[in-house]
């Protein structure tokens, strides 16, 4: 019998629409979903690869439980009703003597987060963190303190720009299928585009400018290009009288910052500087500064962000047809959003987060995402209390933190880790129990409500039955909190009825996705009026250049740009990025992905591989103040001598997941634990690193 | 040559491998064989901007096809209504005789049956009005299939608009 089933692909957290079909119980084929625009059949390689994850035997098949040392790899199988008794009974021990809020969940933001959420409200701790701040907490700091919005509710209109500029975001590798389309479509259409990159990416290969820009020096190149533009008058007037505050300040702030001292700093030419400036300033508002996808890279990467959008404030394209645009949520068209059981009631929680987010302490990121790459330190130090306990759902500490021994250090003090996950990630391989969580297309999931210029909902649905003893993730936390006596708060008895609750009172039912996978709560795409109708949720009800967020908190708006030193001798800035066939750390073991890219190599400048005695696949050590490892060097002059490159996601150390172990190094092994500490960003590009031949 | 053509507009390929592997998934192939595969060229600096190639490579279904002609069993076949080029398993003895004669190297051998696989256009997909496996999913939609003379005359029309509006010549090509 053929099934044909509407729902989201899960290979990567972009919930990217899919058509799914299968026969007999088997998945056949997938494919974009055909009536979403932009998606119109094309799927990218992780999302092709999704039968494979379906069909690995090397996934977790049942929950297991260690029985030798941490790490060790030795497991027993064990029941569901085994591994969560035995999970119930160590959590509510620690509940008992330690609080509620010694007990830590880290996930990758998902669309059973509020799930996650209520688990620890019940037990009235407030650590739940996501892997958002590790890869954008200081572009969500720096929306806010210019907008009053997160980088969540922004959204870019790729389609209709005639002018692109991406700083680092390589967009035609880091891949979301709908972005790539809609920006081939306006490159197609005219569009120019612009990279910035201390590398030559695939992205470069498809610009019409590339700056191979000195690393770390973004800032000093937008502080000149903001120079330009306001002293030629390029920005857009009448948008800036209306909706900007500290025009002024910024004036006097930018007044040194010329070209000709870009330059120096860059080792981009002024004229380079002054004649962009000008031509992309012709095509304003319908113009794009990406303000990031990643953004952490830097100890000052707020401020690096806030210049990207201070560039769009200036050239009017912030909600601007071929710009960015805030989107819009059910409300918008009068309707409603689904529910999220975070809703309910819970008992007051009386201690701050393990990172301080949101007190005196670090007062600006946001605190509904926390700071992961605080926990080694919050364990380590018992600061601000102990912490005891670890679940870890599809999010790996080891390999997204910086600095892995030190976070094992930490992870060591605990008496309690938990997995919740597909893989034999290395967190799960760390854990004490691993709870096995079904795929994508073996459950369904919680609506997602996707805002945006037409808000609509879109809904993750089981295609076939589990290959495997694995369970829904709503369904594994439900269990554990029955065990710990909090089971009230989960109002359900499978994830068809946590839906259908979710949907009272949208106007929709369950029935109503399975025509296009989808529902819309209306038909035209919504921009607010940009001459009276910005609602900025500033205290000014203005962009804020002069950030009462900032200097309420005590931080200035415009700090006095400080020079990057070159590496010092013999050390390099390790960069690093993504490519199109693996999602951060988590599909390095698939079977076809692994077979196209089944390691990372080092990229490093040909002339200094030569000085080095460095041939192009040679191995090679490198080292940092952390850590060292083993990988292969490729010698090209497509990377700037002050940088070396490697691809996050690989070096594992699962033995399980037999194809990605001991393949190639992991960044964060390298990678120091340092970070900007106004925005909450880690700074993964702040690293020097040595590079010799073995 | 068969009745059809896919067409690769190399200014939207972005080398993402999704034509590889959608092929080798929905052949149930293992690690190996690829009936198409990317083979990226770069990128190097050209005129001072990066560029790249990612050139796709599927079999090309030839008019007069070396591998049909060399096959001893008559395994490899030319469809006759649309000239697509495939391999009958049921005949196929694994010799390898059509990958030596291919000049493209499109025959690909399948190490857990023993026998060779190729490209053969999906024509169960064909037959059933749908597009090659490769196709459908492209990401950036930059491979076409269709009957070669109705082909978008994409390069054409891509030159004529750059012609029209005084841009000298396509940026990429």
């Amino acid at each position: 019998m053929e099934k044909e089933v509407y729902s989201l692909c899960f290979m990567c957290s972009i919930r990217c629409p899919i058509r799914v079909l299968a026969k007999d119980g088997q998945v056949t084929w997938i494919e974009g979903n055909p009536h979403v625009p932009g998606m119109e059949g094309s799927l990218c390689p992780r999302g092709v690869a999704g039968i494979n994850m379906l069909y690995d035997d090397q996934r977790v098949q049942s929950p297991m439980i260690r029985i030798g040392e941490r790490g060790s790899g030795q497991w027993r199988k064990a029941t569901w009703d085994e591994a969560l008794d035995l999970v119930g009974n160590k959590l509510k021990g620690i509940i008992d003597e330690h609080g509620g809020h010694s007990v830590v969940l880290g996930e990758r933001t998902q669309l059973a987060t509020h799930v996650s959420k209520t688990f620890l409200k019940a037990i009235k701790s407030p650590n739940h963190f996501t892997h958002d701040a590790l890869c954008k907490g200081s572009v969500n700091t720096a929306c806010r303190s210019l907008f009053g919005y997160t980088d969540g509710e922004i959204g870019i209109d790729y389609k209709n720009t005639k002018n692109i500029v991406l700083f680092g975001r390589n967009i035609f590798e880091a891949v979301a299928v709908k972005e790539v389309n809609n920006l081939m479509y306006a490159l197609e259409h005219g569009a120019k585009m612009t990279y910035i990159d201390p590398r030559v990416s695939i992205t470069a290969t498809k610009a019409h400018r590339y700056w191979m820009i000195r690393p770390g020096t973004d800032l000093a190149l937008n502080y000149a290009l903001i120079n330009i533009i306001l002293s030629e008058r390029l920005y857009d007037a009448a948008y800036v009288n209306k909706w900007v505050h500290g025009f002024k300040e910024l004036q006097e702030f930018v007044n040194d910052y010329t070209p000709e001292w870009a330059e120096k700093e860059t080792g981009i030419s002024a004229n380079e500087i002054i004649d962009f400036a000008r031509e992309i300033s012709r095509d304003k508002p319908n113009v794009i500064f990406h303000f990031g996808y990643r953004g952490a890279n830097h100890v000052n990467e707020i401020y690096m962000r806030r210049s990207i959008l201070i560039l769009n404030a200036l050239m009017g394209s912030i909600e601007s047809q071929g710009g960015l645009f805030f989107k819009k949520g059910p409300g918008a068209e009068g309707g409603k959003p689904a529910r999220k059981l975070v809703s309910q009631e819970f008992p007051k929680i009386d201690v701050p987060r393990f990172d301080k987010a949101g007190t005196p302490d670090f007062p600006l990121p946001d605190p509904a995402h926390g700071v992961g790459q605080i926990l080694p330190y919050a364990i380590l130090n018992e600061d601000p209390y102990p912490i005891k306990a670890l679940i870890a759902y599809r999010f790996d500490p080891l390999m997204s933190i910086a600095d892995t021994n030190l976070t094992k250090k930490a992870l060591d003090k605990l008496d309690l880790i938990v997995t919740i996950d597909i893989n034999y990630s290395d967190i799960a391989w760390y854990s004490d129990v691993i709870l096995p969580e079904s795929t994508y297309l073996e459950r369904t999931d919680c609506v997602q409500q996707m805002n945006g210029l037409k808000p609509q909902m879109f809904l993750r649905q089981q295609v076939v039955e589990p290959r495997y003893d694995t369970w829904d993730g709503v369904m594994i936390l439900k269990q554990i909190a029955e065990r710990i006596g909090t089971g009230e708060y989960f109002p359900y008895n499978s994830v068809d009825e946590l839906v259908d609750w979710q949907l009272e009172g949208t106007g929709f039912v369950r029935d109503d996705f399975n025509k296009k996978g989808f529902v819309a709560y209306g038909k035209k795409q919504i921009f607010w009026d940009r001459e009276e109708g910005l609602k900025f949720k500033t205290p000014s009800g203005k962009i804020e250049i002069k950030s009462s967020l900032l200097e309420d908190a005590g931080f200035s708006s415009f700090p006095a740009y400080e020079s990057i030193e070159p590496p010092p001798e013999n050390k390099f800035r390790l960069v690093v990025g993504r490519n199109a066939q693996h999602t951060h750390v988590s599909t390095q073991n698939n079977e076809y992905l692994n077979y196209i890219c089944s390691e990372n190599e080092l990229w490093i400048n040909d002339k200094k591989a030569a000085k080095l005695g460095i041939n192009n696949g040679d191995q090679i050590k490198v080292t940092s103040a952390v850590g060292q490892g083993t990988i292969k060097a490729k010698v090209t002059n497509l990377i700037h001598p002050e940088a070396v490159f490697m691809i996050h996601g690989f070096g594992h150390e699962a033995k399980s997941a037999s194809r990605s172990f001991a393949k190639g190094v992991s960044d964060a092994l390298l990678q120091e634990n340092i970070y900007d500490k106004i925005g909450g960003s880690p700074a993964y590009h702040d690293t020097f690193i040595s590079v010799e031949p073995l | 040559m068969s009745k059809y053509f896919m067409l690769q507009d190399q200014q939207k390929c972005i080398g993402c491998h999704a034509c590889e592997i959608q092929c080798k998934s929905h052949k149930g192939l293992p690690n190996g064989p690829n009936p198409c595969q990317i083979i990226p060229v770069g990128p190097q600096m050209i005129n001072d901007l990066p560029r790249a190639s990612f050139i796709f490579m599927p079999c090309f279904h030839c008019e007069n096809p070396w591998c049909v002609s060399a096959c001893p069993t008559g395994a490899m076949k030319r469809r006759s209504k649309d000239g697509i080029v495939f391999v009958d398993h049921n005949l196929c003895v694994g010799c390898k005789t059509c990958i030596t004669a291919c000049p493209w190297g499109a025959p690909q051998w399948n190490p857990e049956i023993g026998k060779v696989v190729k490209c053969d256009y999906c024509m169960n997909r064909i037959d059933e009005g749908l597009k090659p496996a490769c196709v459908t999913t492209c990401l950036t939609h930059c491979l076409n299939f269709g009957q070669t003379e109705h082909m978008p005359l994409i390069k054409r029309e891509r030159y004529a608009k750059a012609m029209a509006a005084s841009k000298g010549a396509a940026i990429h090509d």
